[in-house]
């Protein structure tokens, strides 16, 4: 046997990686063309093959849930969280909760966040900061963000707490890192949905679950970031720390903490972001606020106030994420030594002469307090005409009618009619072969093991479908994007207010993307593809521009000395160069796609999607759990091809 | 020098950088050199140290870059675990001590200036000074107090409101001094401390650092480049080459005989007549009867330069601080150093 063993390795050593690829490739090829000659469980295995995991899955989770009490638990944690929540909700939007003092006016949080901006940045980020709140207030959607608040102040700071504590022991501890560290990994391609309904199932429906979910959610940057940040402390501070005699706790607390300010803010600025995303899509399971109108208004195709309700979530976003990314580059400033208490507090001090003023004023001015229905400058309905008038537009219709035909009849359908064609088996070896030329043996063996688990679950036809709207999506961005963001790229001019706007359209929570995908392409194939297609160029663009910007200028010089035109440049030193920045883009732009298509789900998709929302309905929590990992196993083997690749280039060019 | 009770004692002391290292060190045979160690993956930080400091002492350790120097003083304070030999501060084998007895002792008896300064990055000057104190528990007020004392002292008063960021690195230095200053602890390691100072501060800081082991009896670690900077201040100096300590004597001596190549290749360049003192050349003189003026045992040939020359006695006469007679130094012998004969 042993004999066999090496014979049969040496026999693969002695190929090279290249024909091993060509070799798989070509059998997943034979596999399709002899398709009707093929073995059943090629094809798609049989249904008595199939594994009841959702079965199995359920019983487990039964056990936890009844049997080991742990409803109990959770209705206890649910509780404190209750207590938490019921205290924002009274005080942001005045439900009817102790402390029973709120709601605080409008005017007094608008004028408190453009405090915040100015302290943290200047007159430009108070404006942006108390604008965002002076917009919501008169929109006449003040209550609906004050909803949406009202999770985020609890979830945000749980999600930091959690997350930190978890950081450090990873830190501390490597066992536990290793431990973690997958399950993280799991965690961040995990489809939301996945996320809602345990929490509607262990945490009572409503603001409790929704805030659950939305702390998981947000707790696995947070915990990379403190594990990141702590490791960077420099080796003299903390060998200054001990020989200073700090104890443990006073190490932690005086030295690395404080010294890994920087990465922690950043996490921070995560977790708030992936707070706000989540937040929103909370919706589906009943948590009112912009999300839940947003939902509402798209499903009535009520497009003008959906674009009012958008604006109101980017300014948030945009807000939020510009706050606490000026908190992590903001370094403490010194006074001269005797600065009163006073000076050295001065913008805390109008802060809060700033607060007591504007509740005052509110007693005795209507305005102030609140914005009525009547006073509020909503213009929906206005908007709406002037969307449809625009849609309307022969040239338009004729443009997204077409689009649409072109896109259904010659690509989505035969692309999607295709992959749901081929045989499991010949999916499988191509994406080991993928495997195999990127990664050798581990990668393509990993590769089978994940779409082998997908092809067991029996959801192999809906994976289909869901992969097929990721790629069709993924490949038009990078069609798009690419030629984007190198033309951005090469022209310092453009690449700066590019940059920025891909900075700033990260930032907004997934949702607001179908916004126009509905408005263009009603709801449709089309439309989903077309939301995944701007979500997903964003990344793209940005890294491509990134990437390119970052090649030396000796290099370039170099190759202007060697005479090499732009375009020689470009073909030879720049995008070589770039492409293990930009693989990230992609790797992003994939990740971004299987979020989105989920999201996408209730526009009417047959995707995983679908029925993972469906399930949202009973309380099938196995099935759900399946669907789940599904989407996450073809997301996690994309995220190791791509990676790896990009990692293994960047090596071979001896770049970080 | 050598104190019956040295405050410091190594014996054999061993650092290997690597995994396992430990376990290789146990098995490794007698006598393997650097190279050897390193074919076998691990790298000798230090090999084989054998020191002792004594009370009030002033070493200086020396040596080419990456020769070892600062993870050896780093072995002393413990802030990392030798591989292998003993380390005894005091009588007591710091190996052997648990976290509480350790942080005890640093509170207590032990402080270093860093080579690069190790300032903790979101404190004030002021708050930097006074992180020992804090974390002694001393109360707000008397630490501010000290911690303003030693700021005053080395120069940075009215800066003392300021982050590390906005300090240039002479003075970020002078911060990481203060901070050592400010518990004036009895063991001092000093990590090339005045390496980024310009020559006024720095031989103010040297004055300053000879003034306490005077007057408080303090025992110094001290590493440096700089040869002057050594002669100025040490009562002994250890030359290091590859994590072995290759000689440890007074200045004199080792000028004077350098105990391998490699010391007498470090020490080449260096003006023997400004090292060595007449002590050192002074032979007993059973009885021998000495005329004229006599000369200083504690100064330097160089200094006693003119002396040699318009001299034309033989032996001259030596006499220590107080004036007595302690023997005669052959002229010819001096001159020869003078003129770097030898
Ligand atoms: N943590 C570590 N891990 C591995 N090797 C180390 C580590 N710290 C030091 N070394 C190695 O130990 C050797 C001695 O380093 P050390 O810092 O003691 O040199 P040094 O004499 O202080 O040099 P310099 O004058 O440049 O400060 C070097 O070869 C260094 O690479
Ligand atoms: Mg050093």
């Amino acid at each position: 046997m042993a004999i066999v063993e090496t014979r049969l390795t040496g026999k693969i050593g002695s190929l090279t990686r290249l024909q091993i690829t060509q070799f798989l490739f070509g059998l997943a090829i034979i596999f399709a063309i002899i398709k009707p000659l093929l073995p059943e469980f090629l094809v798609r295995i049989p249904v008595e093959m199939i594994l009841p995991y959702d079965i199995w899955l359920q019983t487990l989770f039964d056990f936890i849930k009844d049997d080991l009490g742990l409803l109990t638990v959770t209705r206890g944690i649910s509780s404190v969280l209750e207590w938490f929540l019921d205290i924002t909700a009274n005080l942001l939007y005045g439900k009817r909760r102790w402390p029973n003092i709120g709601p605080v006016p409008w005017v007094a949080i608008a004028v408190v966040a453009a405090v915040i901006g100015f302290w943290l940045k200047g007159w430009k980020m108070a404006l942006l900061a108390g604008g965002t709140f002076v917009w919501v207030a008169l929109i006449g959607q003040w209550k609906l963000a004050m909803q949406t608040m009202s999770v985020i102040a609890v979830a945000a700071p749980m999600a930091f707490l959690i997350g930190l504590l978890l950081g450090i022991c990873a830190w501390k501890y490597p066992r536990f890192q290793r431990a973690i560290m997958p399950v993280l990994s799991i965690l961040q391609t995990l489809p939301f949905f996945t996320y809602l309904l345990p929490a509607v199932i262990f945490f009572k429906v409503g603001p409790t679950a929704g805030c659950i979910a939305t702390i998981i959610y947000a707790i696995p940057p947070m915990v990379l970031m403190t594990t990141l940040g702590l490791k960077k402390v420099s080796h003299e501070v903390v060998e200054a720390g001990h020989m200073s005699g700090s104890t443990r706790w006073q190490m932690l607390r005086y030295v690395y903490l404080p010294a890994a300010r920087t990465e922690i803010l950043v996490g921070v600025n995560q977790v708030i972001m992936l707070c706000l995303a989540m937040v929103v899509l909370t919706a589906f399971i009943g948590m009112p606020g912009l999300g839940a109108k947003l939902l509402s208004l798209m499903n009535s195709l009520k497009l003008g106030r959906s674009f009012e309700i958008g604006i109101t979530i980017v300014l948030i976003a945009v807000t939020l994420d510009r706050l606490s990314k000026a908190w992590v580059v903001k370094q403490p400033e010194h006074f001269e030594r005797g600065t009163s208490w006073f000076v050295r507090h001065k913008l805390l001090i109008i802060g809060i002469i700033a607060f007591i003023v504007s509740i005052i004023l509110a007693q005795f001015v209507q305005v102030a307090d609140h914005i009525t229905r009547k006073q509020d400058l909503s213009m929906g309905k206005d908007i709406d005409n002037v969307i449809r008038a625009i849609l309307a537009n022969d040239i338009i219709t004729g443009v997204t009618d077409w689009l649409r035909w072109f896109l259904i009849t010659w690509v989505l359908i035969p692309f999607r009619n295709a992959l749901l064609w081929l045989p499991t088996g010949s999916v499988i070896l191509a994406m080991a072969a993928f495997g195999y030329f990127v990664g050798g043996r581990k990668s393509a063996l990993l590769v089978v093991i994940f779409f082998g688990v997908i092809a067991l679950t029996g959801w192999w036809d809906r994976s289909m479908i869901t992969l097929y709207a990721v790629i069709s999506a993924v490949i038009l961005a990078t069609l798009i994007g690419i030629p984007l963001g190198i033309a951005a790229a090469r022209n310092p001019k453009w690449s700066e207010p590019i940059l920025l706007v891909c900075d700033t359209a990260q930032t907004f929570p997934s949702f607001i993307y179908l916004i126009p995908a509905i408005m263009l392409f009603s709801v449709n194939d089309v439309a989903v593809v077309f939301a995944i297609l701007i979500f997903a160029t964003v990344p793209l663009m940005r890294y491509t521009i990134e990437g390119i910007r970052a090649v030396p200028s000796e290099l370039l010089e170099a190759a202007d000395m060697a005479g090499a035109t732009r375009n020689q440049k470009l073909l030879k030193v720049q995008l070589p160069l770039a492409l293990p920045t930009m693989a990230v883009g992609f790797n992003q732009a994939i990740m971004f796609a299987f979020f989105m298509v989920i999201i996408a789900a209730f526009i009417g998709t047959q995707d995983l999607g679908q029925e993972l929302q469906k399930t949202l309905a009973g309380n099938n929590l196995g099935k759900n759990f399946v669907l789940g990992m599904c989407v996450s196993l073809m997301a996690l083997a994309f995220n190791h091809i791509i990676m790896r690749w990009s990692n293994d280039r960047r090596k071979a060019l001896g770049v970080g | 020098m050598n104190d019956i009770n040295p405050v410091i004692s190594c014996k054999s002391v061993w650092k290997l950088f690597g995994g396992n290292a430990e376990k290789y060190l146990a098995s490794m045979k007698k006598g393997q050199s650097f190279e050897q160690i390193r074919q076998a993956g691990y790298i000798a930080a230090v090999r084989d140290v054998s020191l002792d400091i004594a009370r009030g002492e002033m070493l200086v350790i020396m040596g080419l870059s990456g020769s070892g120097k600062s993870t050896l003083v780093r072995c002393l304070s413990r802030l990392i675990d030798i591989t292998g030999g003993e380390v005894k501060v005091d009588g007591q084998d710091i190996m052997d001590l648990n976290e509480r007895e350790l942080i005890d002792l640093r509170r207590k008896k032990m402080g270093m200036v860093f080579q690069s300064f190790g300032l903790l990055p979101h404190r004030t000057v002021l708050e930097n000074v006074a992180f020992p104190l804090e974390m002694r528990g001393q109360d707000r007020h008397d630490r501010r107090e000290r911690a303003m004392e030693v700021i005053k002292l080395v120069g940075l008063e009215g800066r003392e409101e300021y982050f590390p960021r906005e300090l240039s690195g002479g003075q970020q230095q002078r911060v990481g001094i203060a901070r050592s200053l400010a518990i004036e602890p009895d063991i001092w390691f000093l990590d090339e401390p005045f390496s980024a100072l310009d020559p006024l501060i720095r031989r103010e800081m040297q004055d300053e650092f000879l003034r306490l082991q005077e007057i408080l009896g303090k025992t110094i670690v001290f590493i440096t480049h700089d040869f002057d900077e050594a002669l100025r201040l040490a009562d002994r100096i250890a030359i290091m080459k590859d994590g072995a300590v290759e000689q440890c004597d007074t200045p004199d001596k080792i000028v004077l005989n350098p105990a391998t190549e490699y010391v007498a290749k470090f020490t080449e360049e260096i003006e023997k007549s400004r090292v060595i003192h007449a002590e050192v050349l002074t032979k007993p003189i059973n009885g021998y009867k000495l005329e004229g003026a006599s000369i200083s045992a504690d100064a330097t040939i160089l200094q006693l330069s003119r002396q040699l020359i318009g001299d034309n006695r033989d032996i001259l006469p030596v006499t220590n601080k107080d004036g007595v007679l302690i023997g005669g130094m052959n002229r010819q012998e001096a001159l020869n150093v003078l003129l770097g004969e030898n």
